[in-house]
């Protein structure tokens, strides 16, 4: 008799911890590239300046029960920056900056993603520049409203490191090292997988 | 003995003379430079001095309201004294008018206007291209008035200096530089 309560207990809790994760087995995969944004701020004599990406594209999939499946892949077409300055916009793409004709894009792939609890995460991966290569660390909140979910987190670069302003602009005095980089990403789950 | 204008408009006579001479020719310079960290610098400094100007033309013009300067010497023409007054009163307008045209089109083009890149000012406009190529011609405009006017203002000096004789000129001049 005490055995078959064991059993049955086990039995429920296994059928509890099922029907949990039939539940939240929401993938999102589906990326809205024409909601989601690439942005940066950055400044210049102590100017704010906003910019952003116009062409990236975006690969990712989510479980939010299942966090090891998690994946990203970001690719941003450099030439297709907007610098918040048509000045910039011309010299950005040269070869002292991002050197688009050499390094046409650059890539974010993600390593891993752990929870903070609630809907924040940290999320990590490597960030490729100008063909250079850094590991990073972003915090990302993500909001689901039914099938549809948000991604939301930035992080900060320093320019310098991935040579991002060669020559006369490793100066720091005019455009700052920090350079903050914010992402929006809208994904939607795959319809009738619940 | 002639009738000075005290020292506080005298100095702040002079300190905005000294900066409209700094940032006029500094933006023709910079406008079209290649884009570089000096260019840069170059247009935060010009800003920084417009604005500088800007708040000197708010002090002096409090100091104005506040105090009645010295008239002018009676040998000056009744034509003469309102065309005087016509071209200080469009100087003052002005003093005002080209710093607040740099700010509304830095603002056009995105760019705050942050004052010793410590102070930002608020934009009252926003990003706007087509606002920012207009405010350009304003700006421009409003300085080739400011150079014709004080073109003129010298010129009239001159003229009572060394024509007239009078000693217009020695009641803008610091005590210590009397003639």
């Amino acid at each position: 008799m005490e055995s078959l309560i064991i059993l049955f207990r086990h039995t429920l809790l296994l059928s509890l911890l099922l029907l949990c994760s039939q539940v939240s087995a929401l993938e999102f995969n589906r990326v809205q590239p024409n909601e989601s944004t690439v942005t940066f701020d950055y400044k210049q004599m102590g100017v704010p300046l906003k910019g952003k990406f116009s062409k990236f594209s975006v690969q990712l999939s989510f479980d939010p029960a299942n966090l090891t499946t998690a994946q990203a892949r970001l690719e941003m077409d450099v030439a297709s920056i907007d610098t918040g300055s048509a000045d910039g916009d011309d010299a950005v793409v040269g070869k002292l900056w991002f050197n688009a004709k050499a390094y046409p894009t650059a890539g974010f792939v993600s390593t891993g993603l752990k929870t903070l609890g609630g809907n924040r995460y940290e999320a990590t991966g490597k960030l490729t520049i100008k063909g250079k290569t850094l590991d990073i660390v972003a915090p990302v909140i993500f909001q689901a409203d039914g099938s549809r979910g948000v991604f939301e987190g930035g992080f900060t670069i320093k320019r310098l490191d991935y040579a991002i302003g060669e020559g006369e602009w490793t100066d720091l005095g005019t455009v700052a090292n920090d350079i903050q980089i914010k992402f929006h990403i809208v994904v939607n789950a795959a319809p009738g997988k619940k | 003995m002639v009738e000075r204008y005290n020292n506080t408009a005298i100095a702040l006579h002079w300190l905005i003379a000294m900066l409209v001479f700094a940032a006029f020719p500094l933006g023709v310079y910079m406008h079209d430079l290649p884009l570089s960290p000096t260019k840069l610098q170059l247009f935060s400094y010009h800003k920084w001095i417009g604005v500088t100007v800007f708040v000197l033309a708010v002090v002096r013009v409090v100091w104005r309201a506040t105090h009645t300067p010295p008239a002018l010497p009676d040998s000056i023409s009744r034509l003469q004294q309102i065309g005087s007054h016509i071209v200080h009163g469009l100087l003052y307008v002005l003093l005002f008018a080209v710093p607040i045209s740099g700010w509304l089109m830095s603002s056009a083009k995105g760019f705050k206007t942050v004052w010793f890149g410590v102070l930002p000012l608020p934009d009252l406009v926003g990003k706007d291209k087509a606002l920012g190529t207009l405010l350009t011609g304003v700006h421009l405009s409003l300085n080739y008035m400011l150079l014709l006017l004080v073109v003129l203002h010298i010129a009239a000096l001159i003229k009572h200096r060394f024509i007239d004789h009078d000693d217009v000129l020695t009641r803008m001049l610091p005590k210590w530089n009397r003639s």
